[in-house]
């Protein structure tokens, strides 16, 4: 009787520690966002998102880091969906089991675990030094590209994956070749999936500062870019810029609050779309 | 009898990895008849259809011995395209497997991928196998919906259509009625005795009652190997094995 | 028809180089670090870099001791494992096993938007929040230390434990619990000695790749970490990271000084530990995966 008393206590206070954690984490992130909303908000408003910084980053808007931001990973996104949806095709549609398969999930794992800094210091040492490209949005969408390449692969080949085999088998039984099946019947099928892991991708993108530090960010620039050479404002730079260089901490940080602001809704908002558009397919999914 | 075969089996192997599933089976699929393929699960009679029309190509670590003939050349010598012989030899499949399109453009896909692309044709060919396989009546007004809005039975039927709208020159089918109801059934049994009008027909069958109602000839299967094969009427009434008799009357554990 | 399979074999070497890709580049980054890594011991030792105890890049003659660099990485990576393991695991045990499907709607996507928050954002908050709260709480000169970038980098790692230990847990076979429960053991007693057992090599990855991801951070550790290029002897201490020190230097040496070279060497550091940490997360990740399945 005592014993089983004993047990009984011992599993609710284990309980109560199992619920605590999970309470902390969502507790954390409520402190997060409160913080980030209560105080980015009184910065935010029209002027803020489409106008130039002014007087030496105090004052003004931060129009030019969105912008940046924008062409950085719309530039990592062109540069690595391409690359991502071809080499996820070979994987499930052409790879056999083996050596080769085995050594090509090395590298993908690998690459992901890469840190981001040294993404950065290989964008610099390729892109900006020898190709010549200079601290310019090709050489950082470029590095960026690169980082993400193994989340594209990934999203691409589990949306290709789901796509079922009989699709495959009816389409080769009516005398498609292998390439026909893949390009009219497996990829227009899969494309919510990989629409989605694109779009999951540019969130990631959209928030990573060590591999454009030395590849494509600058702190101040009076000019918006006009090529793909150019040097931009992108946001999460900014912010670490605002809060580590410049002469006016206080104003510095009331942006700062701001553009961190402005990130986390934009990088959430993103990432709420992916899973908008997942929904919408697989509702739409007819099978 | 030889020369009325359309497709010919000989000496067949075949091999799953080091796994030998089909062991030297030897028959003929003749014109214009339906040749049905009966026996226990896992027996080796998908095994055996998919053969035929070279599906298990794409099946890794899968191997054929022997010689499959169809108008008496080898569909798996090294000069045969692939393609084409799909493109000669349709296959129905045991799951109905429309692609989630519209009605209209299941049918389309196979034509247009064989290169027919005038849209007239295409039409003409749409409706065509649509009333070859039964289904014209049902589904005329709405071809522009997608196929995943049919039934179970009219699926099938589609995918038939499919099939026939390339024009193949035999059908293959994978126990097409395995996940249908009786009306369904009976419907795409009358279909097939419609088409050996046109086609040659091979099926597989879990259903011995089909087998004995829609084929003129039987194979029965057992274990990888083909224990008998002769017409229907002679395996169902007086089997020459006492394998084939136990497992048509239901002796069979 | 020769020509048909001809171009089916020409479009599988197609796509086969592009799945080769990430391994092309993976090799491009080990080309490129010790391309410009290696130059460094022309003038300095091995033993030197990696064991010498003052970095002073910029004086003269120049130091280029890493083990300060080396050890700050290290600290904070145990620090963050110190907040997140117990975190996360509990979190994780508590979605798979106890959670309510409510409380579950709510957990999950909390860990996702977790793991999906700019690191930089993160270090803002550690330097405008936390840091005047830790500054405070102990008396210090400044909030910008190791305990600081520990707690950032631990919330930072608790999405991966969460989510891969979680599926872990959830992997476990019905059948290994309901042996326990027909033994008598309470839902706790099977929790504690059954399932995260059967779940324990699935979990230590978890927490591997989280350290993983911790040692190679950057931002956090460069924007709250404190910055002294010092052996940290206490958490209230600044640190700074491998990471940290590339980022903040890199922008102010030239290309071809030692200094340059310096930099790319602690990467060629950070490189391997973080190649070593996922090889072993892989190979006890396959090894559950066996033994489960
Ligand atoms: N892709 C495959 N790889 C390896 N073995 C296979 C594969 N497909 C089938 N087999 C094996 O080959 C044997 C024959 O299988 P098959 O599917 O041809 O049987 P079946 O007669 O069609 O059975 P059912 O009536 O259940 O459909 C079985 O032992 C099966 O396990
Ligand atoms: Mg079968």
């Amino acid at each position: 009787m005592d014993n089983r008393k004993w047990r009984e206590i011992k599993q609710q206070m284990g309980f109560l520690a199992l619920r605590t954690s999970a309470l902390i984490i969502f507790i954390i992130l409520g402190i997060l966002l409160y913080f980030l909303f209560v105080r980015g908000i009184k910065v935010i408003n029209w002027g803020f998102l489409t106008k130039m910084p002014e007087n030496g980053m105090t004052s003004g808007g931060i129009f030019p880091a969105i912008l940046g931001t924008f062409y950085l990973t719309m530039g990592a996104i062109l540069f690595a969906l391409p690359l991502g949806i071809m080499a996820a095709i070979y994987m499930t549609e052409y790879a056999v089991q083996g050596k080769v398969i085995r050594l090509i999930r090395i590298g993908i794992s690998n690459l992901a675990s890469v840190p981001s800094i040294v993404f950065g210091l290989f964008g610099l040492a390729l892109f900006v030094n020898y190709c010549k490209f200079g601290v310019s949005i090709l050489s950082g969408s470029l590095t960026l590209g690169i980082m993400i390449l193994p989340v594209i692969i990934r999203a691409s080949e589990e949306a290709l994956l789901l796509v079922p085999n009989g699709f495959r088998e009816a389409s080769l039984a009516l005398g498609a070749t292998k390439w026909q099946t893949i390009y009219k019947i497996v990829l227009p099928n899969a494309i919510g999936g990989i629409i989605t892991g694109a779009i999951l991708g540019v969130g990631r993108v959209a928030g990573e500062t060590a591999p454009i530090l030395f590849t494509a960010a600058t702190f101040y620039t009076m000019k918006l870019p006009n090529s793909v050479f150019s040097e931009v404002m992108a946001l999460p730079y900014h912010i670490y810029a605002l809060m580590t260089e410049g002469s006016h901490p206080k104003e510095q940080k009331a942006i700062a609050y701001g553009a961190s602001l402005v990130l986390i809704v934009l990088v959430l908002g993103i990432n709420m779309i992916a899973i908008v558009i997942r929904n919408y397919y697989r509702r739409k999914k007819k099978w | 009898m030889v020369t009325t075969n359309r497709m010919e089996v000989k000496n067949l192997n075949f091999y799953y990895g080091q796994n030998l599933a089909l062991k030297d089976i030897n028959m003929g699929i003749e014109s214009n008849k339906v040749t049905a393929v009966i026996g226990p699960s896992g027996c080796g009679k998908s095994t055996f259809i998919r053969i035929l029309n070279r599906m298990n190509d794409i099946i890794i670590g899968s191997r054929v011995e022997g010689a499959i003939l169809l108008d008496g050349q080898d569909i798996y010598a090294p000069e045969v395209d692939v393609v084409e012989i799909r493109r000669k030899i349709g296959m129905v499949f045991q799951k109905s497997n429309p692609f989630p399109k519209s009605i209209f453009d299941n049918i389309a896909y196979g034509l247009r991928i064989n290169g027919i692309n005038n849209k007239g044709e295409i039409i003409d060919r749409v409706e065509t196998s649509l009333k070859n396989s039964a289904l014209w009546e049902e589904v005329q007004d709405r071809l522009d919906a997608n196929a995943s809005e049919l039934s179970g039975g009219q699926q099938q039927r589609l995918c038939i259509a499919r099939a026939l709208a390339i024009e193949p020159e035999v059908i293959l089918f994978d126990e097409p009625c395995s996940a249908l109801d009786p009306i369904s059934t009976a419907k795409i049994e009358e279909l097939i005795n419609e088409l050996k009008e046109k086609y040659t027909i091979a099926i597989v069958t879990h259903n011995m009652q089909q087998a004995a109602r829609i084929s003129d000839y039987t194979g029965f299967f057992l274990l990888g190997e083909l224990i008998e094969f002769d017409k229907t009427e002679k395996i169902f009434t007086n089997p020459a094995k006492k394998q084939t008799e136990d497992y048509i009357t239901g002796r069979f554990g | 028809m020769i020509l048909n399979k001809t171009k089916e074999k020409l479009l599988e070497w197609f796509f086969l180089a592009f799945a080769f890709l990430s391994n092309i580049f993976l090799l491009g980054i080990v080309i490129v670090l010790f391309k410009e890594g290696l130059p460094l011991f022309k003038d300095i030792k091995v033993a030197d870099f990696l064991f010498g105890r003052h970095w002073y890049p910029t004086f003269d003659p120049p130091e280029f001791g890493a083990f300060p660099l080396i050890m700050g990485s290290l600290w904070v990576t145990i620090g963050s494992i110190i907040v997140a393991v117990p975190l996360g695991l509990g979190a994780a045990i508590y979605i798979s096993e106890i959670a309510s499907p409510r409380m579950k709607e709510i957990l999950k996507p909390t860990v996702e938007v977790l793991a999906g928050f700019p690191s930089v954002v993160l270090g803002f908050f550690g330097m405008v929040v936390i840091a005047p709260f830790l500054q405070s709480a102990f008396g210090l000169p400044t909030g910008l230390n190791a305990l600081n970038a520990s707690i950032l980098l631990g919330i930072m790692a608790i999405p991966t434990i969460t989510s891969i230990s979680e599926d872990c847990i959830s992997a476990v076979p019905r059948g290994f619990k309901e042996a326990s429960y027909a033994l008598g053991a309470n839902k706790w007693e099977t929790i504690i000695k059954v399932t995260v057992p059967a779940a324990f090599s699935g979990i230590s990855s978890a927490v591997i790749l989280g350290m993983g991801r911790a040692i190679g951070e950057t931002m956090t550790v460069l924007m709250v970490g404190g910055g002294a290029a010092v052996i940290p002897h206490g958490f209230l201490q600044p640190v700074r990271t491998m990471t940290a020190t590339i980022a903040a230097e890199m922008g102010e040496t030239a290309i071809g000084s030692d200094h340059y070279y310096s930099l790319f060497a602690i990467a060629i550091v950070l490189f391997i530990l973080t190649l070593i940490f996922n090889i072993i997360a892989d190979l006890i990740a396959q090894r559950f995966r066996k033994r489960i399945v």
